[in-house]
C-alpha cells in the first residue's frame, strides 16, 4: 500500500514547513534567512565539510538504525543515547588494553562494542519484562547516570592517561584502528560500508525473516501478535538487546577512526539525534540515511552561521520543528490515504462479480 | 380521537460513507408512548440510523420531527435536550469510576454531583432494579446492572424517548424478561421505546411495532403480533434463509482434543474462572459450547490456545496418533501442533488492519510452509497462498496487496477462515465465527466448516447464536460460572430448554446483593 | 411499578458485589509511612553517626529539589488522568526555566513565575495539538517536544542573554523570592535538633527543614496537591476530565467535550512543568538560567507519579522520596548516602519480616539478598565514588520503579489515540 508518495511527502512536507518557520525566527531576530541558508548550503562545498558531514551522517545512522529497530514494536529504545555511551567507555578502556594483530584486534574490539551496548540495554529491558518498569524512564535514568560512569571511570585514578589538560583513555593501537579514505580535503571514516552493511542486514531481518515479521506485528497489534504466537516478552527482550547492540556501534566510526580514546568532552547526544532520524526515515533503512544525511549537514554548516552573526541554534530548532511536523504529516498523509483506499475499494466492488485480479500497487 | 403527533418521525433519511450508502431514503414513524422494533440483519443500517437520531452522526439528507416539532440533531447534546435517550449495545461505561460518577458525568448541571444528585440516581435507581451503591466502582458490577445503570443515566437526564440498541445481547433469558417488564411498566407512564433487534422472537413479545430495514432502506412497517417470525425474516433477508441443518453424522471415536480438569484463576479473585473443566472432541465432531457471554467461554478458547495460563491437562492427538501436552507449549508450538483458531474479535486477534492480505497470510503460520522456510519468509509462497484462498473462498477483493482494513467483516472472515483451514488443522477452535458476518459469507463458512468436518477435522464451536450453535454441532455443552453444567443433544433440543440450562434456572442460587 | 426480577442476580454470569472495604483514610496512611521513614532514618543516623541524614539542611536542599520533580509529577497527572501520555514535561520544564529567568529579570520573581507557566503552558498546548487533533503517538511528540523545547531555550538564551550576562548557556542573575521562616516553631525545633536525642531530634531536624525558610512558591508548589485532589475528584469539571482518561468514547456520547478537555489538562500540564522550571530558577538557592539545569527531572517527575499510582497523595510521596535522595547527595555527599544505604537496608529488614509473615518466600529471599548486597557495599566502602554521586536520585528512582510494583491503576485509556466520532 505505501506508495513513493506516502513515503516521501510527509517528510518533505515536514522539511519545507521548518525551513519557512526558521526563516520567520531569523526575520524576527533581524537576521536574513536567505543568507543564512546560503551559507549554510555553501559551508558543504568549504574544506572538508562534505566529507565531515558523511562521517558524522554515519554516526547518525547508526543510532538511528539502533532506535528504530525498537521502534517497530513501539519500544521506545530512548536509552540509545546511555548504551552508545557505555560502549564507547567500555571499548576504549579494553580496546586501548589489548595487544592483538591488525583485523583482530578491529574485531574484538567490534564484539565488546555490541556486547556492551547489549548490557546496559538488558537493564531496562529485564526491568520492562519482569517488573512492567515503563522502559521510556528506565533509559532515562541510565541515560543520566552512564555520565557519572564515564566520569568515573575515566578519572586518572581509574583509567584514564592525561594528555595535556585533557583526560582520556589510553589511546587504541594502530592494528585497532579503521583506516579512513582521503577525499576532497578530508578522510572518510572507513565504518561507512560496515554501517551500510547493517542498514542492509536490518532491512534484510525486517522483512525476510521470522523475526522481522513478529516485530512488525508486535508494534501494529500486540493482541494480534500473541493470538498468532508470538512471545511478548521474548520479542521485548531481543529487541531491546538487538537496538542496544547496534548503539553500541554508535561511537565506533569516530573512535576507530578519527579519536582513539574516549573522555568526558568527547561528543554525546548522539542518542537523542537517533529517535529524530528515525522518526524522520520512518523506520526504513533508506529513511533513516536520508535523514541522517539531513541532521549531519544541519549540524555541521550550522557552524558556518556564526560568522554572519545568526545563532546557530536555529540548526537545532529546525530540527526539533522538523521532527515534530513529520509525524503530523505522516498522520494527515495516512489519513488521506486511507480515505481514498475505501473509496477505491468501493469502486471496484460496486457491480463486480467475484473474480479477482492481481492487485497493483497502490 | 385525532391522532396526537408521533414522538420520533424520519423522513427520507440517507447517509453515506466513503465506499458504503448505510442509509438511503429511510421512513420512520414512532407512536407516543409505544414500544416501535427496528429489524435487520448485520450490517443493514440499523446502528446508523440510530446513531443519527442520537446526534453522532448528521444525514447527508433528511429530515427528523420529535413530538411534531422538526429538530437538527447536531451532537448527542442536542439529542438530549430534545428528549432521546440512548442505551448502546456496548456500554459507555467508566470501571474506575463509580456508579454515581458514570450517571452523573455530563448532566452535572441537572442536580450537581452531590446530595441532590445522590438522590435523584436512588430513585430512578429504585424504578428500574440497580441495587448498588453509588460510590461502587463500576467494575464490581454485572452486566445485568450495568445495563441498568445506563438506563439510569438515561433516565436521569430527562429522556423520554429511549432508545434500546440490542439490549438483549448479553442478557439471559430471565434477565431479559426483567428488562421487558421495565420496559412495560415505563411504557405505561408514558415513555417510548424504540428496540433495535435482530432477534425475532424477542421483538414479538415486546414490540407493538416492528419497521424492518435491509439494505439501508426500510423493507416496510408491521404487527408484529400477527405477523409471523418467518415473514419478518424473510423481509429482512429478502431470499432463503440458511438453514444451519447437518447431515449424517461424521462423529469418529478417535479423540482429537482432551481436556482434563481445567483450572483457571483470575489475579485477585478467588473465583475460579474455569472450574474444573474436562471434556473430548473427536475427529469429526462439532462441539458446541452454549453459554450467555461472560461465564467462561472466552477465557476457555484463550486458555486452549496458550494465551492464558491454567491448570490441568490439554492433550492433543495428531493424525499419527502421537500425543502432544499443550499445557506445556506456547502459542505458536500449540499453532504448529495443527490448531486453527477463528477468534471471536477478528480485529483484536486475527488480523493486522494496515497490512496487505498477504502479510496476514502469515499471521500465526510464520514458522511453516507455505509461507515460510526455517527463520525466513517465503513471500512468493504466501502470495501464492493468498490468492488461492481468496479464490476458494470467495473473498470479495480488488486485490492481494489491499489493507485488510478495506475489507467488509463478511470478507475478512472468510479470509480468516481460509487460514486457519490452510494449515490442515486437527483442530479448529472457532469462535463466533460469523459475528458480524452478512449472511452469504455466514453460509460460505458454515459449509466450509461441514466440509472439513466431514474430512476428519475436530471442531470446537463457541458461539452465541443459538440456531447456529444447534445446526452445526453434534454434541453441545452447556457453560455456567466456569463450570459445564450440563450436555444437550442438537437434534432434540429446543432454544427455551437451552437457554435455561445455560442461566442455570435449575439450579438453586446463592444470593447476591 | 416495581420491577421484578425473578431471583437476585439470577444471571449466573455476574461477579457478585464485593463488600465495601474499610479503608484507612489516605492522608493517615501517607503520615504512618512519614513516620516509618523518619524512624528508620533516625535508627540510620544513630547508627552510623552521619547527622546529615535528618539536618536541618538537608531537608531544606531536599523540599528544594522536590519541588520541580513534584509539579511534573503534578503536570504529568493532570495530563495522564486526561489520557494524554506527557514525556514532554523534561522539554516544557526547560521553557519555564528560561521563562522564569526573562521575566524575573524585567519584572521581578512573581513576573518570573507568570512567565514560566505561560511558557511551559504554551509547550503543553503544541503537545496537545500534536496529540489530540493529529493524532501522534504521545511518547513520539513527546521526545519531539523536549528537543524543541531544549532547543528554542538555548536559541532564546543566546538571543536575549548574551548581550546581558557574556555568557549564552546562562542568564545574569535574577532575582529570587523572599522566604519566610515560622521563628517560633523554627527555634524550638532547633532546640529540640540539638540535643541529639534519637528520633526526636530526627523528626526535629527535618520538620525544621520544612517551616524555615519557605518561599511562597514551595507554598504554593504543596498547596497545588490538595487542590488537584480536589478539582480533579470533587468538581465537574474534574469528572469530566477523568472521564475523558477512563472512557473517551463514552464521555463524547454523554456530551463532554473530550477534544476540550484534553486540551485544558495539557495547557495545566505544560503550566506545571514550567512552574517546575520557575522553582530551579527562582529559589533561593538555585541556579538562575543554566544549561542542563533541569537535568532529567521530568522524567522523575513521571516516576514520582507512577509510584504515585496517579493520586495526588502517592506522588506527593514519591517527590518526598526521590527529592530527599537529590537533597541528600547534595547536602551530605558521599558519606550521607553511605549512610543512606545503612537506613535501606533496615527497611529491607522489616519489608522481609512483613513478607515473612505473609509467607511469600521468593519476595523476601530477595530482599535478604539485596539487603546483604547493600550492606556489603555499605561496609566495604568509606566513600562512593564522588562522581556517581549526583545521580543517587537517577539510581533510587530505578531501584523504586523496579520494587515498588503494585496493583498499578493507570487511567484507562492513557495514551489512547482518541478521534471523535470512532467506536
Amino acid at each position: 500500500m505505501s506508495s513513493w508518495r506516502t513515503r516521501l511527502l510527509p517528510p518533505l512536507l515536514a522539511i519545507v514547513f521548518a525551513v519557512i518557520l526558521t526563516a520567520i525566527a531569523l526575520i524576527i531576530s533581524g537576521a536574513d534567512p536567505l543568507q543564512a541558508y546560503g551559507t549554510m548550503i555553501g559551508q558543504l562545498f568549504k574544506g572538508s565539510t562534505a566529507v565531515d558531514t558523511v562521517n558524522l551522517a554515519t554516526v547518525y545512522y547508526l543510532s538511528g538504525l539502533a532506535v528504530a529497530i525498537g521502534f517497530q514494536m513501539n519500544l521506545f529504545n530512548i536509552g540509545v543515547e546511555g548504551q552508545y555511551r557505555f560502549a564507547a567507555i567500555v571499548t576504549a578502556i579494553i580496546g586501548g588494553a589489548l595487544r592483538l594483530p591488525p583485523v583482530i584486534h578491529v574485531l574484538a574490539i567490534l564484539v565488546v562494542a555490541v556486547a556492551s551496548g547489549m548490557l546496559y540495554a538488558a537493564i531496562p529491558a529485564v526491568l520492562k519484562v519482569t517488573r512492567g518498569v515503563s522502559e521510556v524512564i528506565s533509559t532515562i535514568m541510565l541515560n543520566a547516570i552512564v555520565g557519572g560512569i564515564v566520569a568515573f571511570l575515566v578519572n586518572a585514578d581509574q583509567f584514564g592517561v592525561q594528555t595535556g589538560n585533557n583526560i582520556a583513555t589510553r589511546e587504541i593501537a594502530e592494528t585497532g584502528r579503521i583506516p579512513g579514505i582521503p577525499i576532497l580535503s578530508g578522510e572518510l571514516f572507513g565504518f561507512v560500508f560496515i554501517a551500510a552493511l547493517i542498514g542492509a542486514a536490518y532491512w534484510f531481518m525486517l522483512n525476510r525473516t521470522r523475526f522481522g515479521f513478529e516485530l512488525k506485528a508486535s508494534g501494529e497489534s500486540t493482541t494480534a501478535a500473541a493470538a498468532g504466537g508470538v512471545n511478548a516478552k521474548k520479542m521485548t527482550l531481543i529487541a531491546m538487546l538487538l537496538s542496544g547492540g547496534v548503539a553500541g556501534l554508535v561511537a565506533m566510526p569516530e573512535l576507530l577512526g578519527r579519536d582513539f580514546s574516549y573522555g568526558i568532552t568527547s561528543t554525546q547526544m548522539y542518542g537523542f539525534t537517533g529517535i529524530a532520524v528515525a522518526l524522520l526515515g520512518r523506520n526504513h533503512p533508506a529513511g533513516i540515511a536520508l535523514g541522517a544525511l539531513l541532521w549531519a549537514f544541519l549540524d555541521r554548516s550550522a557552524v558556518s552561521l556564526e560568522q554572519i552573526n545568526v545563532s546557530k541554534e536555529i540548526a537545532t530548532i529546525m530540527q526539533g520543528v522538523i521532527v515534530l511536523s513529520v509525524v503530523i504529516a505522516y498522520e494527515i498523509v495516512r489519513r488521506a490515504d486511507l480515505a481514498a483506499e475505501q473509496r477505491r475499494v468501493g469502486r471496484a466492488l460496486a457491480g463486480k462479480g467475484s473474480s479477482v485480479s492481481e492487485g497493483g500497487a497502490v | 380521537m385525532s391522532a396526537p403527533q408521533p414522538a420520533v418521525q424520519l423522513t427520507g433519511i440517507t447517509k453515506r460513507f466513503p465506499g458504503v450508502v448505510a442509509n438511503s431514503d429511510v421512513n420512520l414513524t414512532v407512536a407516543k408512548g409505544e414500544v416501535h422494533a427496528v429489524c435487520g440483519e448485520n450490517g443493514a443500517g440499523k446502528s446508523t440510523l440510530m446513531k443519527i437520531l442520537y446526534g453522532m452522526q448528521q444525514p447527508d439528507e433528511g429530515d427528523i420531527a420529535i413530538n411534531g416539532e422538526p429538530v437538527k440533531l447536531r451532537n448527542p447534546q442536542d439529542a438530549i435536550n430534545a428528549g432521546i435517550g440512548m442505551v448502546h449495545q456496548h456500554f459507555m461505561l467508566a470501571d474506575n469510576l463509580t456508579v454515581g460518577e458514570n450517571v452523573f458525568l455530563g448532566a452535572e448541571k441537572l442536580h450537581g454531583i452531590g446530595r441532590a444528585a445522590r438522590a435523584k440516581l436512588a430513585e430512578l435507581a429504585g424504578r428500574v432494579g440497580l441495587h448498588a451503591r453509588p460510590d461502587a466502582l463500576l467494575e464490581e458490577l454485572g452486566v445485568a446492572d450495568r445495563q441498568r445503570v445506563e438506563i439510569v443515566k438515561v433516565l436521569y437526564r430527562g429522556a423520554r424517548i429511549i432508545i434500546l440498541d440490542e439490549p438483549t445481547a448479553v442478557l439471559v433469558p430471565q434477565e431479559v424478561e426483567a428488562l421487558f417488564e421495565t420496559v412495560r411498566a415505563m411504557k405505561k407512564d408514558g415513555f417510548t421505546f424504540l428496540f433495535i433487534s435482530h432477534k425475532l422472537d424477542e421483538v414479538r413479545a415486546i414490540a407493538d411495532t416492528v419497521t424492518v430495514i435491509r439494505r439501508g432502506t426500510t423493507v416496510g412497517t408491521a404487527d408484529p403480533k400477527t405477523i409471523t417470525s418467518r415473514q419478518l425474516a424473510e423481509m429482512m433477508v429478502g431470499s432463503e434463509l440458511p438453514s444451519p441443518e447437518t447431515r449424517e453424522s461424521t462423529v469418529t471415536d478417535r479423540p482429537v482434543l482432551r481436556l482434563d480438569d481445567v483450572c483457571l484463576r483470575v489475579e485477585g479473585s478467588e473465583r475460579n474462572v474455569l472450574d474444573h473443566i474436562s471434556f473430548t472432541v473427536h475427529a469429526g465432531e462439532v462441539l458446541g459450547i452454549a453459554g450467555v457471554e461472560g461465564n467462561g467461554q472466552t477465557e476457555l478458547v484463550e486458555t486452549i490456545m496458550g494465551m492464558r495460563k491454567g491448570g490441568g491437562r490439554i492433550e492433543l492427538t495428531e493424525a499419527d496418533g502421537e500425543v502432544v501436552e499443550l499445557h506445556k507449549l506456547g502459542t505458536l508450538a500449540r499453532r504448529e501442533a495443527g490448531i486453527g483458531y477463528i477468534a471471536e474479535d477478528r480485529t483484536r486477534h486475527s488480523l493486522l488492519l494496515t497490512q496487505p492480505l498477504w502479510v496476514n497470510r502469515i499471521l500465526g503460520y510464520q514458522t511453516r510452509e507455505p509461507v515460510a522456510k526455517g527463520q525466513l519468509l517465503d513471500i512468493v509462497g504466501a502470495r501464492e497462498d493468498t490468492r488461492r484462498i481468496v479464490a476458494q473462498y470467495d473473498v470479495r477483493t480488488p486485490g492481494i496487496d489491499v489493507p485488510a482494513a478495506a475489507l467488509s467483516g463478511g470478507n475478512q472472515q472468510k479470509l480468516i477462515v481460509g487460514r486457519e483451514l490452510s494449515g490442515d488443522p486437527v483442530l479448529l477452535i472457532a469462535s463466533h465465527p460469523t459475528r458480524g458476518v452478512d449472511v452469504g459469507a455466514q453460509a460460505l463458512i458454515w459449509e466450509q466448516i461441514r466440509r472439513a468436518r466431514a474430512a476428519g477435522l475436530a471442531v470446537l464451536l463457541v458461539s452465541a447464536d443459538l440456531d447456529e450453535l444447534i445446526g452445526l454441532s453434534d454434541t453441545i455443552q452447556v457453560m455456567l460460572r466456569g463450570r459445564l453444567v450440563g450436555e444437550a443433544d442438537p437434534a432434540t433440543v429446543t432454544p427455551q430448554e437451552l437457554g435455561s440450562a445455560m442461566t442455570g434456572a435449575s439450579e438453586s442460587e446463592e444470593g447476591v446483593a | 411499578m416495581t420491577t421484578n426480577v425473578l431471583s437476585p442476580d439470577t444471571s449466573g454470569a455476574t461477579m457478585p458485589v464485593k463488600p465495601p472495604k474499610r479503608r484507612i483514610p489516605g492522608w493517615l496512611k501517607g503520615a504512618i509511612w512519614g513516620l516509618l521513614a523518619v524512624g528508620v532514618l533516625a535508627i540510620a543516623s544513630y547508627a552510623t553517626g552521619v547527622n546529615t541524614l535528618t539536618s536541618t539542611n538537608t531537608a531544606h536542599t531536599a523540599l528544594r529539589l522536590a519541588l520541580p520533580i513534584l509539579l511534573c509529577a503534578l503536570g504529568g497527572l493532570w495530563a495522564e488522568r486526561a489520557g494524554v501520555i506527557n514525556i514532554g514535561l523534561e522539554g516544557m520544564m526547560i521553557l519555564g526555566t528560561w521563562g522564569a529567568a526573562w521575566g524575573a529579570y524585567h519584572g521581578g520573581v512573581w513576573a518570573g513565575l507568570i512567565s514560566a507557566v505561560v511558557f511551559g503552558a504554551l509547550g503543553g498546548l503544541l503537545h496537545a495539538v500534536a496529540t489530540v487533533t493529529f493524532n501522534v503517538n504521545h511518547i513520539v511528540s513527546g521526545v519531539a517536544i523536549n528537543l524543541l523545547g531544549l532547543g528554542v531555550a538555548k536559541y532564546l538564551a543566546n538571543l536575549v542573554f548574551t548581550p546581558l550576562s557574556g555568557n549564552p548557556r546562562q542568564s545574569p542573575p535574577v532575582p529570587k523570592f523572599d522566604t519566610y521562616s515560622a521563628t517560633f516553631l523554627s527555634d524550638w525545633l532547633s532546640d529540640l535538633e540539638r540535643m541529639q536525642r534519637v528520633f526526636v531530634s530526627d523528626l526535629a531536624g527535618i520538620l525544621n527543614g520544612l517551616v524555615t525558610e519557605v518561599a511562597p512558591l514551595t507554598m504554593i508548589a504543596i498547596a497545588l496537591v490538595p487542590l488537584s485532589y480536589l478539582v480533579l475528584w470533587r468538581t465537574r469539571f474534574g469528572l469530566r476530565l477523568r472521564s475523558c482518561g477512563e472512557n473517551p468514547v463514552a464521555a463524547e456520547s454523554l456530551g463532554v467535550n473530550v477534544y476540550l478537555h484534553k486540551y485544558v489538562a495539557m495547557i495545566i500540564s505544560g503550566g506545571l512543568a514550567g512552574m517546575g522550571g520557575a522553582s530551579l530558577v527562582l529559589l533561593a538557592g538555585g541556579a538562575d538560567y543554566l544549561e542542563n539545569q533541569t537535568n532529567n527531572r521530568g522524567y522523575i517527575g513521571l516516576a514520582a507519579m507512577i509510584f504515585g499510582n496517579w493520586r495526588p497523595g502517592g506522588l506527593l510521596g514519591g517527590a518526598a522520596l526521590f527529592g530527599y535522595a537529590d537533597g541528600l547527595q547534595l547536602a551530605g555527599g558521599g558519606t550521607a548516602v553511605l549512610a543512606l544505604l545503612y537506613g535501606a537496608v533496615i527497611l529491607l529488614a522489616v519489608l522481609v519480616a512483613v513478607q515473612l509473615f505473609r509467607r511469600q518466600w521468593i519476595a523476601s529471599a530477595l530482599g535478604v539478598v539485596g539487603a546483604g548486597l547493600l550492606y556489603a557495599i555499605y561496609w566495604t566502602n568509606d566513600d562512593l565514588p564522588s562522581d556517581l554521586i549526583p545521580y543517587t536520585a537517577h539510581f533510587v528512582t530505578l531501584i523504586v520503579l523496579a520494587v515498588a510494583s503494585q496493583r498499578l491503576r493507570p487511567p484507562k485509556a492513557d495514551g489512547a489515540l482518541y478521534r471523535r466520532g470512532e467506536d
